[in-house]
């Protein structure tokens, strides 16, 4: 059955919910920053920063190089629809997502890939070797991820035996939830390392580093400028927002509160996911290439290990 | 007391993956003597506080396994001056996945084996993959120390199993299982002392070219 915003149970709070979202998501990697700078005993920039570069690169001009084509200039664009179109699917508010279909599981996941493919595709259209290579590393460890989620994603529709987003996070699952809560806890534990290799975090990428060799996601994105990278910058802090959205509906239970508190959780729980991934950056050291697919197995196997408590 | 034995037997097959997937013999130690610590936690919990039995065996558990033992295999890497890595025969990948296995195969095996007293939800699947895991680092790992660590991860496992009968054994088997590692750790170590001053090296690969 397809269910749409119009006939929405809770429409004002699914959608005030995906508003703060769409707002607070550049919070997310604004507050990892700061705790960042917090714990290794600097200042840091506010955790606004990320508005503030948003609102500057907006005001400037792209620039475009001859060799680029349509797709140099499609690419900041679907990625950002993509992931709105992604958020769409989720249930923002702990209850149920605006548009939501058995099967969308399937859905959301690939929504997240086509806008990295066409990302990709972006950079390969610049024409340089150094775009190709951040490109091949990013779709590399990408592809290690998908497996991750889908495992996190199979474990929670077994565990309700539903298959859309708003079943498997939103308010049904709190019906059985102590009943699967540990394989759940690992399942939010395995989303979290997922998160940190599919956002570009830490011990797998390192979104401050400008180091050539050691630069992933932000090769790709070296020849857009101006409100180009700015859709890229805030696309990139809005899927960190849609993972810690999906963590926080594992952990917290929303269903049952006021679409105000709901949304309070929300900030809430993206402030706490921003600090968790500062936390994570200033006391891990960025792994080695050949080591990452052994950090993103380690976090596949806590879904693994979720999985196998859920068949038993 | 039920979710927290669960909670503790968590983290045991939690420690038993870091020493499958950790580089350096120092994070395997350290994982292994917390899990030496967690073992020595579990019979208080799950047979309740007010038996001084359990406390026995836990003070024992974590003197043996999660202080002297690991102050032991400390001291040897120390003594013997080994080289800080583990030298895996497969990758850290395969061993993972080789353990991610061991886990399916614990739980499926769990559900259908006949245990007297039966043990409560996850301590069955948490020894069989501690077992498991411990013959695989025993297995996959070059160096004697590591295999040391495995063969310790192996006994854990057996004294996990055991707790399901603590009301049945008496409590000399107990101490029979503590002696045994700590006996058996001894000779390894002793072992290995001797190997790296003969040979050079610690590599259990090379005691295979020994000949009379």
């Amino acid at each position: 059955m397809m269910q749409f915003a119009g006939d929405h149970p809770a429409l004002p709070s699914a959608l005030g919910a995906l508003g703060v979202l769409l707002v607070g998501a550049p919070l997310v990697p604004g507050v990892a920053a700061r705790t960042r700078a917090l714990l290794t005993g600097r200042r840091g920039p506010p955790a606004w920063q990320l508005y503030a570069d948003l609102a500057k690169l907006l005001r400037k001009g792209a620039v475009y190089s001859t060799t680029t084509t349509w797709a140099f200039r499609l690419a900041p664009l679907a990625v950002v629809v993509t992931t709105v179109m992604a958020c769409l699917l989720l249930p923002v508010d702990g209850r149920s997502a605006l548009v939501s279909f058995t099967g969308d599981v399937v859905a959301f996941a690939y929504l997240l890939g086509l806008g990295r493919f066409l990302l990709v595709l972006g950079a390969l259209d610049t024409g340089s070797s150094f775009e190709g290579m951040g490109a091949s590393r990013e779709v590399t460890f990408a592809s290690l991820v998908e497996p991750g989620l889908f495992v996190v994603l199979v474990a929670l529709g077994i565990a309700t035996q539903r298959l859309s987003l708003t079943g498997m996070f939103g308010a049904e699952l709190w019906r059985e939830w102590s009943l699967v809560a540990p394989s759940v806890i690992l399942l939010a534990a395995s989303l979290f390392v997922l998160m940190l290799a599919e956002c570009s975090r830490v011990p797998v990428d390192d979104p401050a580093t400008h180091l050539e060799l050691t630069m992933i996601h932000e090769v790709m994105v070296l020849d857009h400028s101006g409100p180009d990278f700015a859709l890229i910058l805030y696309a990139n802090a809005l899927k960190l927002g849609v993972f810690a959205t999906l963590v926080l509906d594992l952990l917290v239970p929303r269903a049952e509160l006021a679409a105000w508190a709901s949304a309070a959780t929300l900030v809430a729980g993206l402030v706490a996911c921003g600090a968790a991934v500062g936390v994570v950056e200033s006391t891990m050291a960025r792994l080695r290439l050949p080591k990452v697919p052994l950090f993103i197995a380690g976090g596949t196997a806590l879904g693994l290990f979720g999985l196998i408590l859920l068949l038993q | 007391m039920e979710s927290l034995g669960q909670l503790v037997l968590f983290l045991v097959v939690f420690t038993d993956f870091a020493v499958l997937g950790s580089s350096r013999l120092s994070a395997c130690i350290r994982a292994v003597a917390l899990q030496g610590l967690l073992l020595g936690l579990l019979p208080p919990i799950l047979y309740g506080s007010s038996s001084v039995h359990a406390w026995t065996l836990a003070a024992g558990t974590i003197v043996v396994k999660a202080i002297a033992l690991p102050a032991f295999l400390r001291w040897a890497i120390r003594e013997a001056s080994v080289r800080r890595e583990v030298e895996p025969l497969i990758g850290y990948m395969a061993s993972l996945l080789l353990g991610v296995a061991a886990l399916a195969a614990s739980f499926a095996v769990a559900n259908v084996l006949p245990v007297i007293g039966g043990g409560a939800g996850l301590l069955i699947p948490a020894a069989l993959v501690t077992v498991i895991i411990g013959l695989i680092v025993l297995i996959t790992r070059a160096k004697a120390l590591t295999q040391v660590v495995g063969y310790l991860m192996l006994e854990n496992g057996i004294y996990l199993f055991g707790l399901t009968q603590l009301e049945r054994v008496p409590f000399l088997v107990e101490v029979g299982v503590l002696l045994d590692v700590f006996v058996g750790v001894f000779i390894m170590g002793i072992v290995v002392f001797h190997i790296n001053r003969e040979f050079d090296s610690i590599s259990a690969a090379r005691l295979t070219e020994l000949r009379e």
